[in-house]
């Protein structure tokens, strides 16, 4: 068995094993259930993803994708500081949010603050 | 025979990369509360993928394409334990609660009054 087949079937076991990956946090993004862990998910996301560019590069052969993985990781990383930024901005939690729209629904007359 | 422990060292590289991803992946779906999950995401997402970089450099010999996937590997070292501060500091002032499970809150003057 040489070397190169011995890569060859590394890839094959790592191309299965990053989807599985991938559909796991998928599946964490899906079901929340707050937004801090829906941004998580999404930086994990990237991170798989920047995986997947690495196995490509080494099954085809061509090294370009290493430029786009750095892009790649540029935007997730700007991306999870944005929501961070809007997570700050947001100032309430999912639980505030459900006890606002619940005081709203039953005493009627309270209003709004401010 | 440098070529081929080149090329095995890529394959070993390649999957226990992986490896490190799905590890993250399974910590993101079943670690408790958001606080813990970030431990997965950060620690071991950022060793897989920057293994599987290196993996990459090492199959191939190019001085070009091993300089930029070393690079991608230190810009996602520097960047990863950044952003996940900031993520947990944004969380942690705007009021998440910690899990049920925590013992110690070291900043719990900021905890539980939301700021405006």
């Amino acid at each position: 068995m040489t070397a190169e087949a011995i890569l060859h079937l590394s890839v094959l076991a790592t191309l299965p094993i990053l989807c599985l990956a991938f559909l796991l946090t998928v599946v964490r993004i899906v079901r929340g259930p707050t937004l801090p862990d829906r941004v998580l998910g999404l930086d994990m996301l990237v991170a798989t993803a920047i995986g997947f560019i690495a196995v490509i590069g080494i099954k085809t052969g061509f090294t370009l994708y290493i430029d786009i993985a750095i892009a790649l990781g540029l935007v997730g990383f700007l991306a999870t500081i944005a929501f961070a930024r809007f997570i700050l901005a947001r100032g309430k939690t999912e639980e505030d949010i459900a006890a606002d729209s619940h005081a709203d629904g039953s005493t009627r007359n309270k209003g709004r603050k401010g | 025979m440098i070529a081929t422990l080149a090329t095995l060292a890529a394959a070993v590289l390649i999957f226990v990369g992986a490896l490190f991803t799905l590890a993250a992946a399974i910590g993101i779906l079943r670690l408790p509360e958001f606080y813990t999950r970030m431990h997965a995401a950060s620690k071991a997402g950022t060793v897989g993928s920057s293994l599987m970089l290196i993996a990459v450099a090492v199959h191939s010999g190019d001085p070009g394409t091993v300089t930029r996937a070393l690079a991608g590997v230190v810009f996602f070292l520097l960047t990863a334990p950044i952003s996940a501060h900031l993520l947990a500091r944004a969380a942690y002032a705007v009021g998440y609660r910690l899990g049920r499970h925590a013992v110690l809150d070291e900043m719990p003057q900021e905890s539980g009054n939301e700021r405006s």
